[in-house]
This record gives C-alpha cells, structure tokens and sequence, in this order.
C-alpha cells in the first residue's frame, strides 16, 4: 500500500492486542449475503508509472492555443508567490478550523478574506465560502426567499446559463423562478429589459423575493444596476447582483447601486481554470442580512486573557446545529481558495487590481478593433469591459476550424444558448491583461481567411481526435 | 424553587398572567442548560400563535432551541432589549430577560400549565 | 514550546502602507476604461491593502505556522477521516495540460481530462457497486442535495406527488435533514436503538406512502456497521421510498461492502475523506454520486461520454430531458477529481481493501487502548471509528469532554471530534485512519489515559487548558453577540492588536 505506515510485524501487534487472528473478525457484521463481490480495478500502480499516466492525459490536453474564452473563467496573471505559498502543507491539509486554539492561520485568514471581499463588494458580511459562483447565486436566491418570506424569483436571462440552470435545479424544491428576457435591438440590446421586470414585477398575486441580475452580464455588457435595484426595491423585493470580481477595482461595487446581496465566481482572483474547478463562489450581503446568509462566518473576538483571536461565528445558521431548519445544508466549502483570492488581492494590491482590469479593456478594444478589421463586428452596441460578442456566420463551424489554426475563439454562443436564434451566428469573445497583442493578430488573421472561405471543406469535428481511450480493466459500466 | 407566580410548559417557558395580558419568557434552568445567549429571534407585534406553537428562537454559541407559546393569543410587544443584549436571559431570565406579551385569547389554557412544585420536579428529573 | 507557531500577525489591513507593492503586471494605457460610462464606474481605488511580496510571504508563511495540519501531526477527527494527502496528487493536479484547461474549451481539447474523469466514474461505480456515477457535485453536502432532487424527480416522474417526507436516524450528520429540507421535504426524525443502531421497527413504523426517502449513513456516525441494513433496506422498497446512503464513512468498507449491490438506490461519496484530498482548511472537496437503475435517467446534465469511436464528449445540454438539470456551473471540482484518480490508481483494488482493512484494524486497536481509561458505549467491533465517552470523569470530577479536547492540545494533539453524534454524553469520535503507525496511536491512547488521570489529581489544569497554544479558549458569546466579520480600519471597534 502507497502511504501505509505499518512495518511487516505491526499488524499482528495489534491483531494480538485485540486477541483475534484475523482482521477478517472485525468485518463479521457484515451480513453474509451482503458482503462485496470484490474490487474488480487494476493493479496498484508505483508512483513512477502514475507519474508518467497522469503526465500522459494532462498531455491530451491542449494547452498551445491562443485563447479569447471566457465565458465566467479567466485566464490572468497570477503571482508566484500564490500558489508556493497554497502549498505549505499548514494549509492545505488542515481541517475545519474547530478548535480556534490551533487554527488561528485559517481563522485569520478568513476573516481577512471577508474583510477584502466585502470591500471589493462595498457590502458589510461576506461568506467564506460556497462552492462557485453559480451554487452562491442560487444560495443569494434562496436566502432572497428566506429574509422576505415570499417564494419566487426573478432572474436575469443575460446571466450566465450554467447560472440560471443551477437556480432552476434549486429552486426544484418547489419555489418559483422566473427569468427577465433580455432587450432584443437597439441600443440596449443584450442587458436586461427593464420595462419587461416592471411588469413581471407588477404580478400582484405571486409577489416577487429577490431579483437577480448580472454585471457585466454573460454578454459582457454594462447593465443599468441601479435601476434594476429601484424597481426591485420597489416591490419590496431584494436586489441581488451577480458579479464578476476583478471588475470591481473599476466598476461600482454592488453596494453602491444598493445590490441586498452580491454572488459571483472568485475563480478571476489567483484561481486556474481547471476545466471548472474548483473555484469560489462569492456570496456578500448587508448586515441587515447577517441571519439569513448560510455559509461559514468568521468574527474577531478576543481569547480570555484579551489577546485578540478569531473564531467561527454564528453557527447556529449551520446545518450541524439547526439541521432541518439551518440556512443551507453547506459544510465542507472551498475555504483554501478563498485563501488564494486573498493571497492575490494582497499581492496585486488595490492598484495592481485596477490594473488587472483596465489593461484587460485596453486589449479588448484591441481585440474588437483586430475583429472588425477582419469582418467580424459586434453583436451588441452597448458597453462592455473586456468581454464581448461578435457575429460570425456560421459561428460555430468557424471555431472549430480556428482550433486547427491554433486559436480558441472564445464560446460559439450557440453551444451555450442553442433555443436562441439570435445568437446563432454569434462568438463570445474576452481579452484580459494576458492576451497579447500578437494572439490577436493570429485571430483576426484566421478569421479573416475563414470568413473567405465557402466552408464546404470543414470536416466533423472528430476526424481530428487522437484515439485510443483505454478502459480501465473492470471500470466497465 | 422557581418563582411561585408564574406558570410553567414542558419545554420550559414561564407565563405570568396578570388580567388578559400575559408575560413570557424561559426559565433560568433552561436558559443555563443553553448557555450563553447570543440571538433571541422574537416575532412582530400583531402576530397571534396558538398555545404550543413556536413563537420564536433562541440560539446560544453552540446550540439551538425553539421558543413554544404557553398561551394562544396576540402578541403585543417583543422585548427590544434582547436584540442588543441576549444576555439578558441569562443574567434575570424571570425579569429583564422576559421575551414577549400577549392579549390571552383561552385564559382558561393558563390551567393545563405547570405550577412552580410541578416545574421544579420537571427539572429534578433531568 | 506549543504544537503549532506562536507569531501571531496583525491583521493585512494594519500592515499596509500607501504606496507599498504593485508592479506584477505592465500599468494600463490612460484611456483604457474611457468607453466606461460614468454612471458605471467605481469612484477611486477599493480601499484594499497595500503591501510588497516580502511581507505577504511572511504574513502567510507565519499565519500558516498557527495551524495545526495532517502534515504536522495525528488529527483523529471521528467523521472526517484526515489521511495523509499524497503529493504526488498535488503535483498531478498542477500539470499546465489539467490546471489551464478552461472548462468551456471544446471537447476536443479537453480529451485528456475527459478520459480521466471518465475512467474516475467507472472506477467509482465499482468501488461502490452503483450503475452509474456523476462527479458534479462540489461536496459531500452538495451530493446529498443531488441525490435527494434525483428522488424527488422520480417520485414525480412515477405521478407519486403525495411523497414529502425524508426520514433520517437521530445520529445522522446534521447534512442530511438539511438537505431534506433545501430539496422541499419534511424531515422525520427516527430514534437509534439501544445497540447504537438503526431501529428497524420505528423505521418500519414511520415508512409510507408519504415517505420519498430514507438517509442512512453506513458504518453509522457511531462508527458501527448497521447489521439489520438488509430488512431495512427491503422495508424501504416495500413502502415504495427509495435508499439513499451518506458514504462519509466510506473508508471503512472498501471492497467489504458496496451499498449498490446491497440495494442502496444512491450515495454520495467525500473524495476529500475516503480518497485523500486535502481539506483545505474546510475545503475545497468533491462529492461525487452514484445511482442505481432507477435513478439513471435523473443524473445531472452533463454527463461525460464516451462515443463508440473512443472519444469522450459532454453530453449536450437538451440531450437528455428526464435530468434534474445542472447543480453548479462547468462538471465539477475537476482539480479535486485529478487528485482522486492519482490516489485511487496508486492503490488499485488490492490496495483500497487494505486501506480499510488498516482504517479497521486501527480503530479497533486504539478503541481497546482507549477503554482503558474512558467509557466505551457501544463496546462491540467498530469500523474507521469508534465513540468513547467521558460521563465517569465528569461525574467524579467535573471535568468536561470539551476539556479533555483541549487538554489534548498540551499534549501535541489535534482533539477527536465532540459531542457528536448528538446522542452520546460527553462524547468522543476517534478516527484514526490507516495512515498513522501503531507508534502514533499509542501515544495518542497515553495521552488521553494521562489526562484521565490528571482529572483526578489537577482537574483545574484541564478545565483552563489549552495552555501550550498561541491563544487560550477563546470569548465566543462575544464572537456571536457583537459580531465583527470584517475590518473597517480605524471606524471598527478597537482590538488588542499583537505585536
């Protein structure tokens, strides 16, 4: 066994010591007819071997692309010192931090990371943490539903749609959701329709708990968040604002357009993509809330001689003491991320943030000048930071080919929104402060030859797919 | 001995009746059972609970407990000292640390309550 | 000389400096933000800290050294299962081909990754004896919501709308009726048998028409293999509720005992407990679920496939209606997951029967240790952990479990988990694991029978220990009366700050 501790003699000490011959003995409450038929797996592997496997499929990966994806994750920069620092074994392979006593490191460092977050956010409370930013939306949803006792919600349809499918499956327990369509030309198209959220939220008989909308939203466009909050409040609803971390440092944070509760993903802050985790789901709100929000807390206290000392807080919200009646079901969290994004903000600073997010603007309306050069221009008029959506005929026919050209053309938006004509001929496309100029040079030239192209001669996407899946022996289903 | 004029539940609140109004609260066993108070949650005036139902929370570090109406009726006042000082349901449960009244709706449901000798052999038991 | 640093750090906020740090990236051009409206725009800076890499090293590195860890000592956390954390599974999880790859990349590129959590589902499915598995999930919590929505879609999808009750035993984590509630049931609370275990005929008592779903966790939270599972197992199928089992006490029954082949419908399994990755502090983890016949077609969408010309794809998003849907964004904590494949293909079938026959084993060794000192209340074999109990030293000394916990920490030891379950007094959950050798649980056993002896002599050390860590016991009701979750500078209420 790869980590076993035993020396050859020292399980028959304590096989002696409990006077059986067998440790077969301390199985016998199985009952017969049900014990295992055995592991029908592989072999064990020596790490050598493990090593080069796992190097072999990290290697099917494809990792030489030139990539405008963003679509909720970010590519950007994140300090080395980061990730050294996420290794130290003090961290990673602590528990819970339950007795404050020896777990000072973990209870400082979240109440720290509440104290960055709720800045970033201009919120009072924030939760450390949930499981990404789609599970914390819908713990905003709920939570919404919870502090106003009403029972349905309005959501944004420019949000993200992993987002708005993770609040149906939540709010399957029997709470309604209903989503706010977004603007169809003009101007505005692409944000939310203000004028259809009047008249949802007009509905008298099923009175509204929280409307959630997102800024930037999926499309990367400017939202008017603070008319969206006014007509919620309106209603006597709570505002709740779907965010994107990073552009905060430049955009009003959602206290200051009198967001209730702020959610978003925290994977922009120092976190890899990791095909999807795991990241961080932010989740913040005002104190009038404190009761309501479900996740871990951590408040500044002092120990009995007065030292100052940091404990959990709160916990009676939490399912180990409320059970049927806690806030959330929530235990395990993804607490040492957050102490990655805390890591990141001390690092990068608050004008290294702005940084961040304005370098990442500056390459986008590069990228959207390089685009437009090439024949591919923007979908919607409205404002965007560094996100964007660009119509391509053919949309999705043509990212695959720019693959073969080394460039990953951001989301085919018809692979995310396939009931959406609209976006039929459409590329969501981002720059953060990574993207190179040269990268989007390489872009605009394939698309330029693409888009030249009949397309007659684009093969099915598998034809290109190194083969050879092996099964592992008896994983078969 | 707890205090002989008030009435007591099973789940340890206590109910001074005085004309139809009536005053709430737990007792000093149970507020010492749950430790050191940090929230009480106390409902608005004008919401009415039957005899029995829970009317509110009370939370301590580690440790949660429902609060039951010992009389049907309306409430007419939470009291607002415990939002920012829990303790003192520990400190003078029968006292400061009341929790609400209520315009008793069955004055006669005062009756099924426990006196003080039957409250305190409640809590001798464990 | 504590078991863990003694620096303590005031807080990033008190360290900064204007002025300090920056310079990680090239500084923006001035008109970068000018298509901005005004309206949209943050006035000023977020008033973060300000600091150079130096002092956040040092800030981290020195709070680090506050903790207590696996890789510092034994943490015998009943319910927790703290194993020792491979790290080549750390190193694994930071290859450029699994730590880049973006989550909305085209299946084509993601062929690697694809095939790992393929096989990881496979792997999984025989481990637990289930037809089908999803990694979605998060969580262990975030499974059971899984689960339960899968119940709830297919009573509804059998027209079977009357089922709104989950019941669970008295002993269950508090996850469980959390769940039920979050997925819109009413939770039944079931009493424990004598024996510690579940009391087939109350459950037979509560079972009906009404019952969606009963959560059993086995080994139960007491660390004992529920003996009558079969008769309960066979009373749920009759009263048309389906089975649902909390895997968190997986490690002890691999390849002894698979739930799906028992004829549990669904599970949940911790990869961050039974399959070694770390717990970050209180996570990340993933929770992986597995399904038998009945619940296939509800398994979240997407679903990893694999085509008959041997290439893996996600499963579009309209492709399979009968889905409850999808219960975070992207398929899962897949970092996690890469480190759960390492650990389960280093140990292969052969050797995850021997990790729970030494989880067993050591449990079973350390239990009798134990006894020698403390109240055993369920004293017959246990699995992966046992319950001791402290009411003799209370009664004859005054002298809590919450203090014999922190006692423990004099003695260079993170404490057992305590007062759970909730229906033991004065309880002790003791998971030892299959990674500490017998010279670990010795001196483990020798310190907790120390301080049984130490109640007697000095029960005052033990009620104000811990006295051997950079705090002492901390004012909690101060914690939850005022509560203060965050700096506010100067505007905050005023604290001691360390030096």
């Amino acid at each position: 066994m790869p980590y076993g501790p035993h020396a050859p003699d020292d399980r028959e000490r304590m096989l002696a010591a409990l006077g059986i011959a067998s440790v077969d003995e301390l199985f016998a409450d199985i009952p017969e007819g049900l014990r295992s038929s055995g592991l029908n797996l592989p072999e064990p592997e020596p790490e050598l071997q493990l090593a080069a496997r796992l190097q072999g499929l990290a290697a099917r990966n494809r990792t030489d692309l030139a990539s405008f994806l963003g679509a909720g994750v970010y590519r950007h920069w994140t300090p080395a010192n980061v990730d050294q620092l996420l290794l130290r074994g003090e961290w990673y392979t602590a528990y819970t931090p339950y007795q404050p006593e020896i777990s000072q490191g973990t209870l400082q460092s979240i109440y720290e990371y509440e104290s960055l977050v709720a800045e970033l956010m201009d919120l009072d409370v924030v939760s450390a943490s949930h499981y990404d930013g789609a599970a914390a939306t819908a713990e905003a949803a709920l939570m919404a539903c919870r502090a106003t006792r009403r029972e349905r919600v309005l959501v944004s349809h420019a949000i993200h749609p992993h987002y708005r499918a993770t609040l149906r499956a939540y709010f399957g327990g029997g709470l309604q959701l209903d989503e706010i369509p977004v603007v169809a030309d003009g101007p505005d198209a692409g944000t939310t329709d203000v004028a259809a959220l009047e008249r949802l939220l007009a509905d008298g008989d099923a009175p509204v708990a929280g409307v959630i909308a997102g800024q930037p939203n999926f499309y990367g466009l400017i939202e008017p968040m603070e008319e969206i909050g006014r007509l919620a409040h309106s209603a006597g609803a709570l505002f709740v604002g779907v965010v994107e971390p990073v552009s905060l440092a430049v955009l009003a944070p959602p206290g200051a357009y009198g967001a209730d509760i702020a959610a978003g993903e925290g994977q922009p802050l120092g976190i890899a993509p990791q095909y999807g985790g795991p990241f961080l789901g932010l989740l913040a709100s005002t104190d009038a809330l404190v009761r309501q929000i479900p996740g871990r807390l951590v408040g500044m206290t002092t120990d009995l001689e007065g030292k100052r000392a940091y404990v959990m807080t709160l916990r009676a919200r939490e399912q180990d003491i409320r059970r049927d009646k806690a806030a959330s079901n929530i235990c395990t969290n993804q607490a040492l991320l957050a102490l990655a994004a805390s890591i990141y903000l001390a690092t990068i600073g608050p004008h290294g943030l702005r940084d961040v997010a304005a370098l990442g603007a500056a390459k986008a309306a590069e990228l959207e000048a390089a685009l437009a050069d090439a024949g591919a221009s923007r979908l919607h008029p409205g404002p965007y930071l560094n996100e964007f959506a660009v119509t391509v005929p053919r949309a999705r026919a043509v990212h695959r080919r720019l693959l073969d050209r080394g460039v990953l053309a951001g989301l085919a938006l018809a692979d995310a929104e396939p009931d959406d004509p609209a976006l039929a001929d459409a590329l969501l496309v981002c720059a953060t402060e990574v993207t190179t100029s040269d990268e989007i040079a390489r872009f605009a030239a394939a698309l330029r030859e693409e888009l030249a192209s009949d397309g007659s001669d684009i093969p099915d996407a598998g034809d290109r797919v190194d083969r050879g899946a092996a099964i592992p022996s008896g994983a078969s289903r | 001995m707890v205090p002989t004029d008030l009435r007591y539940t099973k789940d340890h609140e206590w109910v001074r009746v005085e004309g139809d109004e009536a005053t709430v609260g737990i007792t000093d066993y149970a507020a010492k059972q749950l430790g050191d108070i940090v929230f009480v949650e106390l409902p608005d005036a004008g919401r009415t609970f039957e005899q029995h139902a829970t009317f509110g929370v009370v939370e301590s570090v580690k440790a949660v407990s429902d609060l039951f109406s010992p009389v049907s009726g309306e409430v007419t006042e939470a009291n607002a000292a415990l939002a920012g000082a829990p303790e003192l349901v520990n400190s003078d449960p029968f006292g400061e640390g009341w929790m609400i009244r209520v315009k008793v709706a069955g004055p006669a449901e005062v009756e099924d309550l426990l006196d003080a000798a039957a409250y305190d052999a409640l809590i001798a038991e464990g | 000389m504590t078991v863990v640093g003694e620096r303590l750090q005031s807080t990033l906020f008190e360290k900064s400096r204007p002025g300090r740090g920056g310079d990680k990236i090239p500084h923006p051009p001035k008109d970068a933000l000018d298509r901005i409206p005004a309206a949209a725009r943050r006035d000023g800076v977020p008033a973060l800290p300000e600091l150079n890499e130096p002092e956040v090293v040092r800030h981290y590195v020195n709070l680090s050294q506050l903790n207590y860890a696996i890789d510092t000592g034994f943490y015998p956390l009943g319910s927790c299962t703290m194993k020792f954390n491979p790290k080549l599974n750390e190193w694994a999880a930071r290859l450029p081909g699994f730590a880049t790859l973006h989550p909305m990349a085209p299946d084509e590129v993601a062929q690697g990754t694809l095939q790992l959590l393929w096989e990881l589902e496979g792997i999984l499915a025989e481990v637990s004896g289930m037809r089908a598995v999803t990694l979605q999930p998060a969580a262990g919590a975030h499974g059971e919501l899984c689960g339960i929505l899968m119940v709830r879609a297919y009573h509804r999808a059998n027209g079977d709308l009357e089922r709104d009750e989950v019941l669970v035993p008295d002993s269950s984590h508090g996850t469980n009726p959390a769940t039920a509630s979050m997925a819109g049931f009413r939770t039944i609370t079931i009493p424990s048998a004598p024996d510690g275990g579940v009391d087939v005929d109350a459950f037979r008592a509560a079972l009906g028409p009404r019952t969606a779903a009963v959560m059993i966790t086995n080994p139960s939270t007491l660390g004992l293999f529920e003996k009558r599972i079969g008769e309960l197992l066979d009373a749920v199928h009759e009263a048309g509720a389906l089975a649902y089992m909390d895997g968190a006490n997986l490690n002890a029954i691999l390849g002894r005992f698979k739930p799906g082949e028992a004829g549990f419908d669904v599970m949940h399994f911790n990869v961050h407990k039974t399959f070694s990755t770390p717990h970050g502090g209180g996570g990340p983890g993933a929770g992986p679920v597995g399904v038998g016949e009945k619940l296939l077609p509800y398994l979240p969408s997407p679903r990893v496939l694999r085509d008959d010309d041997g290439t893996f794809r996600l499963e579009r998003p309209d492709e399979r209606p009968t889905s409850i849907g999808r219960l975070r964004s992207f398929v899962g904590n897949t970092g996690v997951l890469v480190r759960a494949y390492a650990y389960l293909r280093a140990h292969g079938g052969s050797g995850l029967r021997q990790v729970s026959d030494d989880a067993v084993l050591a449990a079973n060794y350390l239990k009798k240790r134990v006894g020698e000192a403390y109240e055993i209340p369920y004293d017959r074999a246990c699995k992966h952990e046992f319950v001791a109990s402290a009411t003799g030293i209370k009664k004859r000394t005054g002298v809590r479990t919450l203090d014999i916990a922190k006692r423990l920490i004099d003695h260079g030891f993170h404490p057992p988990t305590i007062y759970f379950p909730l229906i033991v007094d004065e309880g002790m959950l003791i998971e030892p694991t299959e990674t500490e050798s017998v010279e670990t649980l010795d001196a483990f056993a020798d310190a907790l029978i120390a301080i049984a002896a130490e109640a007697e002599t000095d029960p005052d050390v033990i009620r104000q220990a811990p006295h051997d860590a950079p705090v002492r016991r901390l004012d909690e009701a101060m914690a939850a009366r005022q509560p203060n979750l965050r700096w506010r500078g100067m505007t905050g209420r005023e604290m001691p700050c360390p030096d």
